[in-house]
């Protein structure tokens, strides 16, 4: 770890913000694509037993 | 170069497929080098004279300072595609970037107020760019809560095109307002200037620093570019899957 003397809040801070934010972005696009293929996936299959 | 090859990915089933193959490669690419330039950033660069080691906040500040400009920029080429040529999956690529451009935008000014603080004595100052950032960021809140207002697909691609229009003024003030007023407390550009690149300036930053930073921006570039397409991809089966239900609801 260096030493960050008496910025050391300020610099962290930023880091673990925008690192979290970035998780969080990523986690829901992630979460949002996989749930939206398979429920698509469960329509489409059940439109062509329908026909 | 042939552009006109690039509206075979107006098909959503080739675009679709297309992101299949990509994204992996993308993803592990934008974790490489995001994850190169922040290590790097963060443990390998010594303090700076004037801003001691607040001055590795630039490895995120102004990367995603880059990308909350340049995403809104994309979603203003996307909403004229839409405009003119009515391809849907330029309108949901515009619909898709916008959280990303939002979250950009956000990080951007978290980190430049805290930054700002220990630098400047304040969090914030009404200074042009700043200010035009917050605009910048209040529009990607507009945009993206109009696209939810709106049920109709093609009449929320017009409205959210027209208010992206609008926004690109303030999209491409927060880039120059530094140049446009010298009366705030941002400082001019000087990392992606011509004279600044070939190293041909007094305020030129140090290898030191501007290697990481370099990196840094590759990741963060390459990160928005695999959430755009990933975003894309989910926006055309949402598309479809609403187009399929109200079929079925007619049936």
């Amino acid at each position: 770890m260096p030493d960050l003397g008496k910025y050391a809040g300020a610099v962290l801070s930023s880091y673990a913000v925008s690192l979290l934010l970035l998780a969080v972005l990523a986690a829901v696009s992630i979460r949002r694509a996989r749930r939206m293929k398979k429920e698509l996936e469960t329509i489409e299959k059940k439109m062509k037993n329908n026909v | 170069m042939n552009f006109n090859a690039l509206w075979a990915y107006a098909n959503p089933r080739k675009f679709i497929e297309t992101a299949d193959k990509v994204l992996p490669a993308l993803s592990v690419l934008a974790a490489l080098c995001m994850g190169v330039g922040l290590v790097w950033g963060f443990f390998f660069t010594p303090d700076d004279y004037r801003q001691g080691a607040t001055v590795k906040i630039i490895y995120l500040h102004v990367p995603s300072a880059l990308m909350a400009i340049n995403i809104w920029l994309m979603m203003l080429v996307t909403s004229l595609v839409w405009i003119v040529r009515r391809h849907h999956v330029s309108a949901l690529a515009a619909r898709a970037a916008a959280p990303i451009g939002m979250v950009m935008t956000l990080i951007a000014l978290i980190t430049g107020a805290i930054w700002g603080q220990p630098m400047w004595g304040t969090w914030w100052a009404w200074d042009p760019r700043l200010t035009s950032f917050l605009i910048l960021f209040l529009f990607y809140l507009g945009y993206i809560a109009l696209w939810e207002a709106i049920e109709n697909d093609d009449t929320a691609a017009d409205l959210t095109s027209i208010l992206c229009l609008v926004g690109s003024v303030f999209a491409l003030l927060s880039r120059y307002a530094v140049n446009f007023w010298n009366q705030g407390l941002h400082q001019g550009a000087s990392i992606l200037r011509g004279a600044a690149l070939v190293g041909d300036t007094e305020e030129r930053m140090s290898n030191v620093y501007a290697v990481p930073l370099f990196v840094s921006i590759a990741g963060f570039v390459l990160l928005s570019l695999a959430l755009i397409i990933l975003r894309t991809q989910t926006e055309i089966r949402a598309r479809r899957m609403r187009a399929l239900m109200a079929r079925e609801r007619m049936n």
